[in-house]
């Protein structure tokens, strides 16, 4: 008894001294061999990836003028048109339809919460500024909606499609933003619409990830009894599918919301205007108060658009729960 | 279209191998040849229907019964194309529907197919209201005439005063109800259920079993019925098709399957069905000895009375409908007061009938009563005498069950539970179907 029991603690220490034995002995041959070839100068010839790219964009700036121009062309026509509804609209008319809104569907608290932000921001001066982010975030929420839904709807049809656009949302989402931001000027110069570009550039992978997985989640049951009385592809998608998807599609929209608020100071930087604009001049001559002043209004917005797209999200998955 | 007399859906050698393509048309023989597990070695191919055939008249109730993986629900969903079959026919109405265009298919399932599921596949955002009008609505039929239908049929189905709520508020029960409407208002030709009442409880579906039969008797719609359970089979098939790994292997009535099991699969079920319960008074009834037609003089009638050795004999018109009895006693007197026939002689009150497609279960009490009395007449639909019922044929009947009970009791038990075991806990979830009394499933109409 007392035999068997010391064989296996021997047998289990083997075990684990060989394993010590084999971690250790890659760690040494490592350690050799970056001694051994300190002294060796190792280089690969240079790949002119930088070099590819700046031709590629130079080539884009002379000869797709007319395509960007067109693109200008209809986002400066939403832009002027959202900013000029933002700007028409008195401060004290915003401040009583949100509180109004948000006491109805959110409860007191939120709403004394929402209106003791939204005052701070006319009291410190910032409420036209950060009007001017608003309808700059609103103008490129609807460019991401008029994209990204229809692109989530084609990705979860086709799951070739969907594998190719997977990296590509990748790269949209981590690529830091500076990176794009200096193509965008040569191409389309700047001022908000760049901006806007880039903000959609950030912003609108969440909205086609979430239509995407949204619509491939809906009940594969539901969708063939549907399918079986004679329902059109049409019909399957606006009648079933994306009525069961709205609340999942719902809170894609809402985080893409969120990032597209998030770049208003990086964009602000390519001449985006508004609340950022604040934030950057402020940085620039270490005031601390002001910058203070001027994140706290973009926070303010920012919690005042977050709940109030949540608590729809959530109405509608009320609307769509199965059990 | 169609002809006179054809059946109303003809499936001609249907094959569904999952991953081939499907193509329709006959199968190719090095495909009809090749063995389920060569299609899964050579290229993972999963056969799922194997050349299955059968035919489905106007209006009556063809049951497709299986375990879970015999390919029934697969069958179910080709018939409408919401799985593509691979190869073979199915002829609805005279037309080949694998071969129609995308379009023709969407209007073949508008008009002529509707079906009802074992998960219900009800819109969770839209009301009882609007789910039971989904049919009329994908043919763009208008809303104010719509909702009016579905209105009425969830009144058919006992649903009126839920219009309005969520399928998600409502019992399993009551949403298979839905279902059903949904189907209803449709109003296709053909209703395929795909075991519409397997994931109800046994007291729920009993019920919606029942609900099912009286819709029928006014609906006269063509019912393709889907099931795991052979009492529900028995109880609501006209026909009824055994499938056993995507193979059809045996397609009758209730009582030829009873009767005569293909192979020893079929047995294994059977065995657990009390055969009086389904078995009719036709296959136990005897020929009737005597058999006098109304216009028989008294003196022939007592003459073949004489003959045949019997104190009574049964009495029918021209057409043999049956009419009553004539005891010898009857003509007798008859004779003595010179009638022509035996008209008059006639008895009726103390001689009850029996329907021939009474089982012999139910017919046990109505033979006990008036055993006294002799043999009882069985009679078909027309009430044209088919044949007689002795008292000792259904005790006989009864008694040969009996037997039959105790020696399977123990085998079946034992064989059903070692080969099944795993479709069984699929299949029945509730696992209590088998505690449902078979007596249950005939009551007799």
């Amino acid at each position: 008894m007392k035999g068997s029991l010391s064989d296996s603690t021997k047998r289990v220490m083997d075990i684990k001294n060989r394993k010590w034995l084999i971690a250790g002995g890659v760690v040494g041959l490592f350690l050799l061999a970056s001694k051994l070839l300190q002294a060796v100068e190792l280089t690969l010839p240079r790949v002119p990836l930088a070099d590819g790219v700046d031709v590629a964009i130079e080539w884009a700036t002379i000869n797709l003028a007319p395509f960007f121009d067109g693109i200008k062309l209809v986002v400066i026509k939403l832009l002027v048109a959202i900013t000029a509804f933002f700007d028409w609209v008195p401060w004290i008319v915003w401040v009583v339809a949100v509180g109004g809104a948000a006491f109805r569907w959110l409860g007191i608290r939120t709403a004394v919460f929402f209106l003791a932000g939204l005052l701070t921001i006319v009291s410190v001066g910032l409420w036209d500024h950060a009007m001017s982010t608003i309808a700059l975030v609103s103008t490129s929420m609807v460019l991401i909606l008029v994209t990204g839904i229809p692109i989530g709807i084609m990705a979860s049809r086709n799951d070739r499609f969907e594998s190719a656009l997977r990296p590509v949302l990748d790269a949209m989402q981590t690529m830091p933003s500076f990176v794009y931001l200096i193509p965008v000027i040569f191409l389309l110069g700047s001022g908000k619409v760049p901006a806007v570009l880039a903000t959609m550039i950030y912003a609108t992978p969440p909205a086609i990830r979430l239509t995407n997985l949204a619509l491939r989640q809906v009940s594969p049951e539901i969708k063939e009894a549907a399918r079986s009385f004679g329902a059109t592809p049409f019909q399957m998608l606006f009648k079933v599918e994306l009525p069961l998807a709205v609340a999942t599609i719902m809170a894609g929209v809402n985080q893409s919301l969120m990032m597209a608020i998030s770049m208003v100071v990086i964009a602000s930087l390519i001449g985006a205007g508004g609340l950022g604009n604040d934030v950057l001049f402020a940085m620039s001559r270490v005031r601390v108060g002001d910058g203070f002043e001027a994140g706290l209004a973009i926070l303010v917005l920012a919690i005042v658009v977050d709940r109030s797209t949540q608590a729809l999200g959530q109405r509608a998955s009320k609307e769509t729960r199965t059990e | 279209m169609a002809q006179e007399g054809a059946p109303k859906l003809s499936v001609r050698g249907l094959w569904k191998v999952f991953g081939h393509e499907s193509t329709g048309g006959i199968v190719p023989d090095e495909i009809a040849n090749k063995s389920k597990e060569d299609m899964r070695e050579d290229d993972g191919a999963v056969l799922a229907l194997k050349d299955v055939s059968f035919d489905v008249n106007e209006g009556e109730t063809f049951v497709v019964m299986g375990l879970s993986g015999s390919g029934k629900s697969t069958l179910v969903r080709t018939l409408v194309r919401l799985i593509e079959p691979s190869y073979g026919q199915i002829i609805v109405d005279g037309d080949d529907i694998l071969q129609y265009s995308e379009k023709e298919l969407v209007d073949f399932r508008r008009r002529k197919t509707s079906m009802v599921f074992q998960h219900f596949g009800l819109l969770p955002h839209r009301s009882v209201l609007e789910n039971a009008a989904w049919g009329l609505e994908v043919q763009n039929i208008p809303k104010a005439k719509r909702l009016q239908i579905a209105r009425e049929t969830l009144d058919l189905v006992g649903l009126s005063g839920w219009e309005d709520y969520r399928p998600g508020a409502l019992s399993g029960g009551m949403q298979q109800r839905v279902g059903l409407a949904r189907a209803i208002a449709a109003d296709a030709d053909i209703l395929l259920m795909d075991e519409p009442f397997s994931g109800l409880d046994p007291l729920i579906r009993r019920d919606m079993q029942g609900e099912l039969i009286r819709l029928q008797e006014h609906l006269h719609k063509t019912l393709i019925f889907i099931t795991h359970d052979l009492a529900e089979a028995l109880k609501l098939g006209t026909h009824i098709a055994i499938m056993r790994d995507g193979v059809v292997i045996q397609i009758g009535t209730g009582e030829e399957i009873l009767e005569a099991p293909a192979d020893d699969y079929v047995a294994e079920f059977v065995q657990d069905v009390r055969r009086t319960t389904v078995v009719t008074v036709r296959t136990i009834m005897d020929q009737p000895d005597l058999k006098l037609r109304q216009s028989t003089t008294p003196a022939v009638a007592m003459r073949e009375m004489g003959q045949a050795g019997v104190v009574s004999a049964f009495v029918c018109d021209e057409e043999d409908h049956y009419l009553g009895m004539v005891s010898f006693n009857g003509a007798a007197e008859a004779k003595q007061r010179g009638d022509a026939t035996i008209a008059d002689a006639i008895t009726v009150d103390e001689y009850p009938t029996l329907p021939a497609d009474t089982s012999v279960e139910s017919a046990l009490p109505v033979v006990l009563e008036h055993h006294n009395e002799g043999a009882l007449a069985v009679t078909d639909e027309e009430g044209v005498l088919v044949g007689t019922l002795l008292p000792s044929s259904v005790v006989g009947a009864m008694a040969q069950e009996a037997q039959d009970a105790t020696d399977h009791r123990e085998a079946s038990a034992a064989s059903l539970e070692a080969s099944h075991a795993d479709d069984q806990e699929e299949a029945d979830g509730d696992g209590d179907s088998e505690a449902v009394d078979p007596r249950e499933g005939m009551e007799v109409s």
